[in-house]
């Protein structure tokens, strides 16, 4: 998409700018009309020597046309709107195919739970990353999303998804991304003083890039050590 | 008082009121001197959330630099001038709080509802003084309260004026311990002196209306000050209710939204918002009242149908009630609800556009002059027109999924608000000021703050449906923590600059209202040439208002009738004979 | 807590509302009651007859391994730890003591006894994403400066059950200074916008506490002769305590040992 928008790299991102545009459309016609003639009657009916008002109470004929189009165009703009909502938020049209990944959103992290190589949530390969969503491009992913404490909204603006989080309840969305490359997940309901930070990085990567990655969180880690040697840090203060 | 001659022409003039200083002009019973009380209170407050909104865009124009005078600011909320993150959320919290609850709200209700309900319908006063006047007292103390979050340790309340649970029920998501509770205090009080009022409107209205001032010939704003009386008598308990239960859940640790003990966090989105969807429309429609009102008069035109524009405020009161849920259609709510409610959004614009074709049906043929308060009008339409369109854009569901919690609602929001209810109201404090004071405000001064607010408004609120489209989350500190964001910032800094122009743009207004006040030029008898009542007796009006109860022999738009030399006919005078020969 | 804290709001509420009065918060009104009486009067003990106990804190069966913290998601951070950071829960030094036990008079001090507030800080600073000291104690009204050395936000959210909480942030690098207005150990501290990091407070009203170090012995000094009840507190592994009496100018050894 154009104008604006951050690029779309979801596979139904880009109808949701075409209903945009749409809107955009109806009602920039709409905001011209009003606009100009509001603009036209203030210099045609300005106060002129000479010139009386003319006594016109109403018209019911006007006032019928103008009641019929904004309610066709309304009714028009929510039966067609309907059909893209339901594909992309009804909970028993998520593709059965989509791969699962939790989500649990805290005051001011995102966790992501992936399955191991077998696919699967809740067995012993599940690992766990922190503010990093790693998905491979082409594939459907259902995000299974939890909140740890108050309400907090996954928000990817290239996807163009937005579902709160809400504590005490496990609810479900999906996408699709399109393009590789790397996006920015933010939290966009109030949740606290550290609100704007609760981000993450988005990686869509390819199907070799993604499986290198996944090796590598699950492969062990080097021995910790025990001792005081741990966590010595570079800054000399 | 030396003879008892003067003292009886004395109190002649005085129309015999002789009640001390106190009951005059403290603890008045008059809705005139409470109009004017609510007006100064809810100016103040409006002046607060303009500052908390100047802080709040210094932020974002300037994220992380120190503010003037670093020194001044408290270290718990700034220190060295810095915004702290905490400090922000209350900002935006506390700017939504007092705008819409102690300056929008009082402002529309409580200053016009008191001040021209008595008069437009030709009443000596309200139905029920004492507790107009409790009405108004309570909101000192309810502004405290709020007021005094600032003080406490912690901070005000934090959770935005939604207040959305669990962030709200629990201080320590917040660190507001004290703050929180004394907005929910706060708005418990408030909500107290809301019912009062309507109370008050609706009772007056019904019962004290002037011989012949039937239902259709209430003027625009008398019918929308009623219709939202009715909302705000319906909807502010529900707010009352839910504030006490959260109050329940902060206090006594009960269960209502904490998910922890099978509470539902949604609950309390359902509950805000079925109060606070009638509540937009408690913003709104006083201020299209006023709008039509003052159009009418400005164009010298009676108000292009009427009937119309009454239905259409009843429509939108009615629709009102089932449209709560488009602002949770992203919030967990099943989404086949969501279907439901994008449909009742869809048709709640249809008398909204009824209202704005109306408008420009009264211009039409016209005889437009550019007075103050009809300028602020014509600002009101065509403002109003963008916000409401706007709206279309969150209506439908799949967009709302895009720019929900984005600046483009931030943009809305304030194209409805500012753009609709600031303009009206300024334009109605313009309009009404001789009335109030015996006063004219000085009307160049009036028309450089016009032009300078219109200017600056936009260019402040315009840009953020840009930001909003560009994917500029609601509420966050910095900005520039995303990538993505990164290349909008220098648009948040123009929106900054802007908005301190348009703060700097109401010293002329204060100015005026002050200096004309005390040196204004003296009001004439109706200076504008109205039809309503209020013009029909001195500026301002006498305790007790007429001398003798006004009948009403016409509505209250007869202007430029044909068959008539002058261009008005105030609503006590008969129609000219002719008009009776043609209606037989 | 609850009960308490609920009661202690309404109490605020109303003295708000009758008296209009607005403190700017604990931290000036519970510091200044504590420093006025104590800025006057010296230490109220004889340094010359003080006794001092000794220690070290002991760890048997097998060293729990420290885990890692996955820290690459915030880079800052990250790169100050060279080997990788290491969550401080149990930290076995290697002479096979242990490290961040916070050992400290419980109990025996005279009642009449009112120390003075010490006028120096202490500090607690937040430097690759983990607080340094992880461990240690202060003084009731004591200054407790809370550095950021990262330049990025980290909130510090306290826990206490006997202060009040508070939840504070630093968008950058600043110090900010707090304190606390009763004794209480241990108050937590985290911050939420890094979930791994946390620290640990004693708040005592006297000077008689100490963190067993590197080579995990403890002293505590100047203590007037008589018996008292030490305890040692771990985060992980619990309390122990230990009965000791000293006479004057006595210095003698106690020791604690945690099994894994």
């Amino acid at each position: 998409m154009h104008w604006w928008f951050p690029t779309n790299a979801s596979s139904y991102g880009g109808e949701i700018d075409s209903l945009f545009v749409l809107i955009l459309y109806i009602t920039g016609t709409v905001f011209v009309v009003v606009e100009v003639t509001l603009l036209v009657f203030l210099f045609r009916y300005r106060k002129q020597e000479g010139r009386k008002a003319s006594y016109i109470e109403g018209s019911t004929r006007a006032e019928i046309i103008w009641t019929t189009i904004p309610a066709v165009v309304c009714a028009f703009l929510g039966i067609f709107s309907q059909p893209l909502w339901s594909r992309i938020k009804d909970p028993a049209r998520i593709p059965a195919d989509a791969s699962p990944i939790d989500v649990m959103a805290k005051q001011f992290e995102w966790h992501f739970t992936y399955p191991g190589p077998d696919g699967q949530l809740g067995t012993a390969d599940d690992f766990e990353k922190r503010n990093e969503l790693h998905v491979v491009v082409h594939r459907k992913y259902q995000v299974r999303l939890q909140s740890e404490d108050v309400i907090h909204s996954f928000f990817i603006p290239a996807f163009r998804l937005k579902q709160d989080a809400v504590p005490g309840m496990q609810i479900h969305a999906w996408f699709e991304p399109t393009i590789t490359g790397e996006y920015e997940l933010g939290c966009a309901e109030l949740c606290g003083l550290g609100h704007y930070r609760m981000r993450s990085r988005v990686f869509v990567q390819t199907a070799e890039e993604f499986a290198a990655w996944q090796a590598a969180q699950i492969a062990p880690a080097a021995p910790a050590p025990t001792d005081s040697t741990a966590n010595t840090r570079r800054t000399a203060r | 008082m030396t003879t008892a001659g003067v003292a009886a022409g004395e109190v002649g003039h005085a129309h015999h009121d002789d009640r001390p200083f106190i009951r005059k002009y403290v603890f008045s019973t008059d809705h005139k001197i409470i109009g004017i009380q609510f007006l100064f209170l809810s100016l103040f407050f409006l002046l607060v959330g303009g500052v908390l909104a100047m802080l709040i865009r210094w932020q974002l124009g300037f994220p992380g630099r120190a503010m003037p005078l670093p020194g001044l600011w408290p270290r718990a909320m700034a220190p060295d001038g810095v915004v702290l993150p905490e400090f922000y959320t209350a900002l935006v919290t506390m700017h939504g709080t007092f705008m819409v609850f102690f300056a929008i709200m009082p402002l529309l209700v409580g200053v016009f509802a008191n001040y021209l309900i008595p008069l437009k319908i030709g009443a000596p006063d309200m139905a029920f003084p004492k507790l107009n006047m409790w009405s108004f007292w309570l909101m000192i103390p309810a502004g405290g309260l709020m007021l005094a979050g600032f003080f406490v340790e912690g901070g005000t309340a934090a959770s935005g004026w939604t207040a959305y649970a669990p962030l709200s029920a629990n201080p320590e998501y917040t660190g507001a311990t004290y703050g929180q509770q004394l907005w929910c205090f706060s708005i418990i009080v408030f909500a107290l002196s809301s019912l009062l009022g309507s109370v008050n409107y609706i009772t007056t209205i019904i019962n004290l209306r002037a011989p012949g001032m039937t239902w259709f010939r209430l003027p625009l704003s008398i019918w929308a000050l009623f219709i939202t009386a009715i909302l705000a008598l319906l909807a502010v308990p529900i707010l009352a209710g839910a504030i006490i239960m959260l109050l329940f859940d902060i206090i006594l640790h009960t269960h209502f939204f904490m998910p922890a003990g099978g509470g539902q966090p949604l609950m309390w989105q359902h509950l805000f918002w079925f109060f606070g969807h009638p509540e937009v429309y408690i913003l709104i429609l006083p201020a299209m009242g006023i709008t039509s009102d003052l159009l009418a008069n400005g164009s010298r035109k009676p108000i292009f149908g009427y009937h119309s524009m009454v239905y259409a405020i009843i429509g939108i009161a009615f629709l009102g009630w089932v449209v709560w849920g488009h602002h949770m259609f992203q919030s967990g709510m099943n989404p086949r609800l969501g279907t439901t409610f994008m449909v009742s959004t869809m048709f709640i614009a249809v008398p909204s556009a009824i209202k704005v074709f109306n408008w420009l049906g009264t211009m039409w043929k016209g005889s437009i002059t550019f007075t103050t308060p009809m300028l602020n009008a014509i600002a009101f339409v065509a403002m109003f027109t963008i916000g409401g369109l706007s709206g279309i854009f969150m209506a439908a569901t799949p967009v709302d999924m895009y720019i929900h919690d984005t600046y483009f609602i931030v943009a809305h929001i304030h194209y409805v608000l500012f753009g609709g209810s600031l303009f009206a109201i300024f334009g109605g404090i313009y309009f009404w000021f001789p009335s109030m004071f015996g006063k004219m405000m000085n009307e160049k001064l009036g028309k450089i703050h016009f032009a300078l607010t219109f200017i600056t408004y936009n260019l402040v609120f315009f840009p953020m449906h840009i930001l909003g489209i560009g994917g500029h989350m609601r509420r966050i500190y910095d900005p520039s923590q995303y990538a993505f964001l990164k290349p909008l910032q220098p648009l948040n800094t123009f929106i900054s600059v802007s908005a301190f122009a348009l703060f700097v743009s109401q010293l002329p207004f204060m100015w005026n209202f002050f200096h004309s006040l005390f040196w204004g030029k003296k009001a004439e008898m109706n200076p504008w040439h109205d039809n309503g009542l209020e013009w029909t007796v001195q500026s301002p009006p006498p305790h007790g208002n007429f001398a003798v109860t006004p009948t009403v022999y016409h509505g209250p738009y007869e202007y430029s009738r044909p068959d008539m030399e002058a261009d008005f006919l105030p609503q006590n005078q008969p129609l000219p004979a002719s008009a009776h020969a043609a209606a037989h | 807590m609850s009960g308490s804290r609920g009661a202690k709001a309404l109490i605020a509420f109303g003295s708000l509302v009758l008296a209009g009065a607005c403190s700017k918060g604990g931290e000036s009104a519970g510091g200044g009651a504590a420093a006025t009486p104590a800025a006057a009067a010296a230490f109220p003990v004889d340094t010359t007859t003080a006794a001092t106990v000794t220690g070290r804190v002991a760890f048997t069966g097998t060293k729990p391994a420290m885990a890692r913290i996955d820290m690459s998601e915030e880079a800052t951070c990250a790169a100050k730890h060279a080997g990788g950071a290491f969550a401080e829960t149990v930290v076995v030094n290697d002479n096979g003591t242990l490290r961040n036990v916070f050992v400290y008079v419980k109990s025996g001090l005279p009642a009449n006894l009112v120390f003075p507030v010490p006028s120096t800080p202490v500090e607690i600073d937040q430097d690759g994403c983990m607080y340094t000291p992880h461990v240690f104690g202060i003084q009731v009204g004591q200054t407790l400066n809370i550095l950021n050395a990262d330049g990025l936000l980290h909130n510090i959210k306290a826990l206490p059950t006997v202060n009040r909480p508070f939840n504070i942030s630093q968008p950058t690098n600043m110090t900010t200074p707090r304190s606390f207005t009763s004794a209480e150990v241990m108050v937590p501290l985290q911050c939420n916008v890094h979930s791994w990091m946390n620290a640990f407070v004693g708040v005592l009203p006297h000077p008689y506490f100490a963190v067993s170090g590197a080579d995990g012995t403890f002293r505590i000094g100047r203590l007037p002769p008589g018996t008292y009840v030490i305890e040692a507190w771990q985060e992980h592994l619990g309390t122990q305590t230990a009965t000791v009496t000293v006479a004057a100018n006595e210095t003698k050894d106690v020791a604690f040992t945690f099994h894994s």
